[in-house]
């Protein structure tokens, strides 16, 4: 009896030591040595794993930060230059300074402006309603307001209004991560400068069809015209496919565009009213109050 | 009676157009002809702006393999070359044409004889095919002379000819049958006669029994044509589903019909091939059924492809004032329309309008775990998975799943007890997994 109970020790003993010793060598060869900067740097991001930056998560962006230590490639859009400043520091690297940016909704076809021609009655999705059809007013590159970006929204930003049935994406709130520009199937929304005081100035319009078709279906739809093209005095806007395009990177919010298009599509958001300048033409247009972007 | 084993649902009939003979619609003042209107490559406009056409004429030439010729289903002059919102909601090129007169372009035989002799042979048969652009009448154009060309290696051993028509309240392949029979049987042996097979059978559901009738007298002079009735269930008019039940062949994933020896053309085909091979005629009219619980007048027409749908629904005796949504196709596969001018194209078997309450889809309710659609699936997939891959856009897995068998059919929504819209969700997930499968043949 006992001398059973003393060889199942000894032996199991023995099988212990024998893979402690062959388990401390495999550890030896295959040991991973992680920069232990990798993980001070994940500490700091804000963890929601949003993939904004471009790459799966804020893991894998503290990993290839560290890796390549090269600050001007990468971003953090949530975290906003606070957190890249802080880890700059932890890095021993110089930030750039980047200006904030916020996602804008290129459509102001609402229930008005683009009326109801159809009744969509199928599955509730935007990627679905597109690889339809043109949509419920006919327009096929306007928003269908079945809210894939609300549903791809992670920080809460982007609802629909229920009086337009467009988007409205909220100044506070987002974060420019970029998921709702992946995620609407017409390329609507896009990532445009904060601006100061929140000011912007867009065409809020992403129609490539002719000035007629367009008009049908949308009273404020770009028709191409290029008015705004020769009143811009800084070339930050180009016309192509019968769209006009301003340029945040050369726009100075000058405002002069706006009063001339014809069908009101360039938008301008929080800025002061315009002064009524009796007798000038186009002014009045301009000064209807802006509530989409 | 023989049938397809897998799933299947089965819809009202509602055949209301049934007994209403084929009439031909008077010409429209306008046509508007778009020059895709067969799977594959869009054709290449012929013709220019200004030019006078002849009805007949190529206006549009298929220049790769898999695409076909257009030709003017009118005489007239060219307004205009510019973009249309065809029957399927996309926007295609098309050619506008305003009617004058009624010319015939030279050499289209157009007398009420039967040609009985067939004295092309096979290269005739298929260029002539090719010429005159001839598809696939059940609805999904596929070019009629590319299914003749059977690959290398393969060889084919049956002719099925698809007279099923399964889609509730579409009759045009019916009354086709009752009225053009000879001319369809002489046309069968035509395709016989190009594919090198010597056996053909007629899929026929067993609620046209007069059109069984009809065709077996005829066939019973044509050695080697035989009549199948096959019992009602939708889908039986799905190429697959048809092999199965005639033949009991399964044909493989993703394969072709060829596979198991068989290739399967539509009855309104066989008739097309009749008329382009022994009459010279381009495929420019076809017959189309308008109908509907209200419509006063539900027919079957004999129209030119181009005409306004509108024109097609007047003739029927209007719009009616409970109509709640106009379809082009049958209820179960066929596309809601956003306008009533989209001109009728090769594609277009019927124009259902569908009363108000008729056609409002129930609220999608919770997924109860039911299992229905998996036994309704005629191609023995699931329906509730796929939805659900695809919601979630994960197309890889849905791949895997076999989503590109799925022939949407719309068994799976109808037998819904949630309406949940399954097959929309089906659709969204086979359409983005073939760009992902193109798009890894690329790399």
């Amino acid at each position: 009896m006992n001398e059973t109970v003393l060889f199942a020790v000894l032996s199991l003993s023995a099988i212990g030591v024998a893979s402690a010793v062959i388990l401390y060598f495999v550890a030896q060869k295959f040991k991973v040595i992680e920069d232990p900067r990798i993980d001070v740097v994940n500490e700091i991001l804000p963890g929601a794993n949003c993939g904004g930056c471009g790459l799966a998560g804020c893991r894998a962006f503290a990993e290839e930060l560290v890796k390549t230590g090269d600050l001007s490639k990468l971003n953090c859009p949530v975290g906003g230059s606070d957190t890249m400043k802080q880890i700059a520091s932890v890095l021993g690297l110089e930030a750039e300074e980047k200006e904030p940016m916020i996602a804008v909704v290129r459509c102001n076809g609402s229930r008005i402006n683009a009326p109801q021609k159809v009744i969509f009655d199928g599955a509730s999705s935007c990627a679905f309603a597109h690889a339809l059809s043109a949509g419920e007013s006919g327009c096929p590159n306007g928003c269908l307001g079945l809210g894939d970006c609300v549903v791809s929204c992670k920080f809460d930003a982007i609802y629909i209004s229920p009086e337009t049935g467009l988007p409205v994406v909220s100044d506070e709130k987002c974060v420019a991560c970029g998921a709702c520009v992946t995620a609407c199937p017409r390329k609507i929304i896009e990532l445009r400068k904060k601006g100061k005081k929140d000011r912007r100035i867009f065409v809020s319009c992403v129609n490539t069809e002719k000035g007629g078709p367009a008009k049908k279906n949308c009273s404020v739809a770009c028709i191409g015209c290029g008015k705004c093209v020769k009143e811009c005095p800084y070339e930050a806007i180009t016309l192509q496919n019968n769209l006009a395009y301003i340029d945040y990177e050369k726009c100075k919010l000058c405002r002069k565009c706006a009063p001339v298009c014809p069908t009101g599509a360039i938008l301008e958001t929080n800025f002061p009213l315009r002064k009524e300048k009796p007798g000038e033409p186009g002014t009045e247009k301009a000064a209807e109050p802006v509530v989409a972007g | 009676m023989k049938t397809f084993k897998l799933g299947g649902v089965h819809p009202e009939e509602n055949k209301i157009s049934a007994g209403k003979a084929i009439e031909v619609l008077p010409l429209p003042a306008k046509v508007c002809i778009p020059v895709s209107q067969s799977l594959g490559a869009p054709s290449k406009v012929v013709v220019e702006k200004g030019a006078m056409v002849k009805t007949g004429q190529i206006i549009a030439k298929g220049e790769s393999f898999i695409s076909s010729n257009v030709h003017s289903s009118v005489a007239g002059k060219v307004t205009k070359i510019d973009d249309v919102i065809d029957t399927s909601g996309y926007k295609r090129q098309a050619v506008f044409i305003d009617v004058e007169g009624d010319e015939w372009e030279e050499g289209i035989d157009r007398s009420p004889e039967i040609i009985y002799d067939i004295v092309s042979d096979r290269d005739t048969i298929i260029r002539k095919i090719n010429e005159m652009g001839v598809v696939g009448l059940g609805g999904a154009t596929f070019p009629s002379h590319v299914k003749l060309m059977v690959p290398d290696g393969k060889k084919a051993e049956y002719l099925l000819i698809n007279g099923v028509e399964c889609e509730p309240y579409l009759t045009s392949d019916h009354r086709l049958m009752l009225e053009r029979g000879e001319e369809m049987v002489i046309g069968v042996k035509i395709l016989m006669k190009a594919l090198g097979v010597g056996k053909a059978f007629i899929g026929i559901e067993k609620n046209k029994q007069d059109a069984i009738v009809h065709l077996n007298v005829i066939c019973s002079k044509h050695p080697g044509v035989e009549v199948v009735p096959l019992k009602v269930k939708y889908p039986q008019g799905g190429e697959k589903q048809l092999i199965k039940a005639v033949l009991n062949r399964e044909v493989p994933s993703g394969k072709l019909p060829i596979e198991v020896g068989c290739v399967v053309n539509n009855v309104g085909t066989a008739l097309a091939v009749y008329e382009a091979v022994q009459k010279n005629k381009p495929l420019i009219d076809r017959v189309v059924t308008v109908t509907g619980k209200s419509v006063a007048k539900p027919s079957n027409l004999l129209v030119r492809i181009g005409t306004p749908v509108s024109a097609l629904v007047e003739f029927a005796g209007g719009l009616p004032e409970d109509a709640g949504k106009v379809i082009s196709g049958g209820p179960m596969m066929g596309k809601a329309l956003t306008s009533m001018d989209v001109p009728v194209v090769k594609g277009t078997s019927g124009i259902l309008i569908m009363q108000g309450a008729e056609s409002k889809r129930a609220a999608a309710l919770n997924c109860i775990r039911c299992g229905r659609c998996i036994t309704a699936c005629p191609m023995g997939l699931e329906p509730v998975l796929l939805a659900q891959l695809s919601e979630n856009q994960l197309f890889e897995r849905a791949e895997k799943e076999r989503i590109m068998d799925c022939i949407e059919c719309g068994s799976c929504h109808f037998t819904c007890p949630a309406g949940r819209p399954l097959l929309d969700y089906l659709r969204l997930g086979k359409n983005k997994t073939g760009i992902l499968i193109r798009n890894r043949g690329k790399k």
